[in-house]
């Protein structure tokens, strides 16, 4: 749906965006991860045209972004407000008339949305008497309330407790499930793992890693397997021979968890069928690098003399 | 066009419904004619009674003062010493010399400096009595003198509009109230301005509202719908005022005319009370009837309405000009104390307005005036003093060339302030100087 086609941005001699390419397919949730200042911010305003770029350029379904598409998209920045001193209804009815809404129309979907989320007594509060979830609350109703094809999302989660949290999660879900396409950027890898389709990481403005989240699991596969199993650690050992090498283990009340690892072309059914006559069967379970590790390699493998310890969060 | 119009209602309305815009709106013609009257009121009124003390060494006057409610007068014949004095409850010592006659002259010793009306009520008392025995030492009668004494007045004719007397001066004066009701909006609203821009950048919803429209409108937006503020006020103050005004004239007439045609009425033994002589109580209806008739003259001699448009226009392009400027420099600074730097480049050219405008009072014709009319920065200050004397529109050229480059210049502004605005309201913790705003002039939008 948008693709970002070898984006260049300076700000006078610092680069913030270096070649940016990336593709953002329709109706799934696109995760823009890297830490802070790696020029996510600065590649979504480029998306958003508040900036332009000093090369490449941005197209959504195929042709150059224009303004009304802008206007058309919802976008949540990650620095957000609202107007302290203005009634909550009243504010939403004018972020979403400057969205080109109608206004009657806007505010039907409003107390719907106001339902839906038990905030029905907030439409005659200002917003400086809402604490700073409620506050953030508001503002995501007023971001997808025009319900638009696209949707950015810069730091979604800040500033919400847990549950709330979670209420946005599924809120997020809900939409991509009726056909939204989201961008979602983040610094906070592990937030987003479970829920991002496809992903790009970013580090120092470039992109150093990009695809979907199961190709690159599979990439990055470790081929290592937790495997549960009632037996004798030594027995299994043994019977692992060539396919397999036991990176470690631990025996509880007899049962056994070890840790495997496939050496060079053996496959997970060579494993269980040198096994299976040693050991009653568990559990099997792959084990697989969070993003956080994912990117840590990723930017050692592009940059090794660097290695990771500057890029944690 | 649509998405203005929403900016410019909400910036309207938000301001226009806090309760301090209604204070303001009733408050201001109050407060204006409050402040004057009060002024005058306090100019007038002394530190309860003032006990003088006068050092009659010419023999002439003991006795012979007229004491006021505030004022009262005690005689000594010989000179008190500097600590007598001190140590007396008198506030001041009027010490009269034996050649007073000749020489003119009296000296006052004081504790606190009498007031302004202290001192003219002392200095006329005594040159009542001291014109009385003049004229009995050359043998004049008192009827003689009054007759002979001259009060001249001054008719002004400009030889242009035959037959009208003119009145520059006050005309000019009137020019003048029109500059520093521009220089006051300018200043108030523009700061509105900045504020809000202020307010939008520190609490990001600026950030929010980029998406929906582009800074420029969301900069224009602001910008009207503060004028229309502004505007809203005015016109609020100009019917109050007119109110309240036309109320006062009509009393004033009732008064003036009651007492100049009714001398034996109520009033008049009232006023009569207080002033010596019928004839006073007369001239003094005389003088207030004949200043209604110099503010008839005047209303009657002014192109009005083009006044209140060149008013207008000039208040807006004056706005217009400064208040992009305001709005630019509420974009490029975190808080309220980082406006300090930017704020002096703004403010200047609006005092050195105001000062021009003050000389263009007493010579509207001189060549800093000139040339500060047509400077776009001052001359919605300036020109107003020579509009309303009637100065520009005997040069048209000088007010079009005027009002030309001023609209020239608040669209230069705007597209200035534009360029900084949009790039101002989303840069954060930076302490901005000139040469980065310089920078922000040429990002690639």
């Amino acid at each position: 749906m948008l693709s970002v086609e070898n984006v260049v941005k300076r700000f006078g001699d610092h680069v913030a965006l270096d070649g940016v390419s990336m593709d953002v397919p329709k109706g799934k949730i696109f995760g823009l991860l890297g830490p802070n200042g790696a020029g996510k911010t600065t590649l979504i305003r480029i998306i958003t045209r508040i900036t332009g770029p000093d090369s490449g350029r941005v197209l959504l379904n195929g042709k150059p972004m224009t303004d009304a598409d802008v206007m058309a998209m919802g976008y949540l920045p990650e620095e957000r407000g609202l107007y302290k001193k203005m009634k909550v209804g009243e504010q939403a009815l004018y972020l979403a008339q400057l969205k080109g809404m109608d206004k009657q129309e806007a505010a039907k979907r409003l107390k719907e949305w106001f339902e839906r989320w038990e905030m029905g007594n907030w439409w005659n509060k200002k917003v400086e008497e809402l604490s700073k979830g409620m506050a953030q609350k508001v503002q995501f109703v007023t971001t997808v309330l025009h319900q638009p094809e696209f949707l950015i999302l810069d730091e979604p989660f800040s500033g919400f407790d847990p549950i709330n949290a979670e209420l946005i999660r599924t809120e997020i879900l809900r939409l991509a499930a009726t056909g939204t396409t989201i961008m979602l950027s983040t610094h906070n890898m592990g937030s987003v793992e479970e829920l991002c389709d496809h992903i790009a990481l970013i580090d120092r403005n470039h992109v150093v890693l990009s695809g979907s989240v199961k190709q690159i699991r599979q990439q990055y596969s470790t081929n290592t397997y937790r495997v549960e199993f009632k037996g004798q650690a030594v027995a299994f050992a043994n019977a692992l021979a060539y396919h397999g090498e036991l990176l470690d283990h631990q025996d509880e009340e007899g049962i056994c968890t070890a840790r495997v690892k496939l050496l060079h072309g053996a496959t997970l059914n060579n494993v269980l069928a040198a096994t299976l006559p040693v050991a009653q069967m568990i559990g099997l379970r792959e084990e697989v690098p969070g993003m956080h590790e994912i990117f840590i390699r990723a930017v050692s493998e592009k940059n090794p003399d660097l290695v990771a310890a500057g890029t944690t969060e | 066009m649509g998405k203005i119009k929403l900016i410019i209602w909400r910036e309207f309305i938000t301001r226009a419904r806090k309760p301090s815009f209604l204070i303001m709106t009733i408050l201001g013609p109050l407060l204006l004619v409050g402040g004057m009257v009060l002024v005058t009121f306090l100019g007038m009124q002394e530190g309860g009674i003032q006990n003088i003390v006068v050092v009659d060494k010419a023999h002439l006057l003991t006795n012979k003062l007229q004491e006021s409610n505030d004022i009262k007068f005690f005689y000594e014949p010989d000179e008190l010493s500097d600590s007598a004095f001190k140590a007396s409850p008198y506030s001041a010592m009027v010490e009269v010399n034996p050649l007073v006659l000749e020489n003119n002259t009296i000296q006052i010793f004081y504790k606190d400096l009498p007031s302004m009306t202290v001192q003219n009520y002392i200095s006329r008392e005594i040159e009542k009595v001291l014109e009385t025995e003049k004229l009995r030492v050359n043998n004049v009668d008192p009827a003689t003198y009054r007759r002979i004494k001259t009060a001249l007045k001054i008719q002004l004719f400009d030889i242009e509009k035959q037959g009208k007397q003119s009145y520059d001066q006050i005309k000019a004066f009137l020019g003048f109230g029109f500059g520093y009701l521009i220089f006051f909006f300018i200043f108030m609203y523009g700061a509105q301005v900045m504020r809000g821009v202020m307010e939008e950048k520190q609490n990001r919803v600026v950030e929010v509202l980029i998406s929906s429209v582009k800074p420029f409108q969301l900069m224009m937006g602001k910008i009207v719908g503060v004028a229309m503020v502004g505007l809203t006020q005015f016109l609020l103050w100009v019917v109050l005022t007119l109110v309240l005004g036309t109320v006062g004239m009509g009393f004033a007439k009732s008064a003036i005319s009651g007492a100049a045609m009714q001398p034996t009425t109520q009033m008049t033994t009232q006023l009569q009370a207080q002033m010596d002589d019928q004839g006073t109580v007369q001239s003094d209806a005389g003088e207030a009837a004949e200043m209604l008739g110099v503010a008839k003259a005047i209303w009657d001699d002014l192109p009005v309405t083009a006044i209140l448009l060149l008013f207008v226009f000039y208040f807006l392009g004056g706005y217009l000009l400064y208040s992009s400027l305001f709005a630019a420099t509420g974009a490029a600074v975190d808080s309220e104390t980082d406006t300090q730097q930017f704020m002096l480049p703004i403010t200047i050219p609006m005092i050195i307005a105001i000062v021009i405008a003050q000389t263009a009072v007493y010579n509207p014709d001189g060549p800093a005036v000139f040339w500060f009319s047509i400077i776009p920065f001052t001359s919605p200050v300036v020109m107003m003093v020579r509009i309303a004397t009637g100065n520009a529109f005997a040069h048209p050229a000088e007010l079009a060339l005027s009002m030309a480059l001023l609209i020239a210049t608040f669209l230069f502004t705007t597209w200035l302030a534009g360029r900084i605005y949009r790039t101002g309201i989303l840069m954060y913790g930076k302490k901005v100087t000139w040469k980065e705003l310089g920078k922000w002039l040429f990002y690639k939008g």
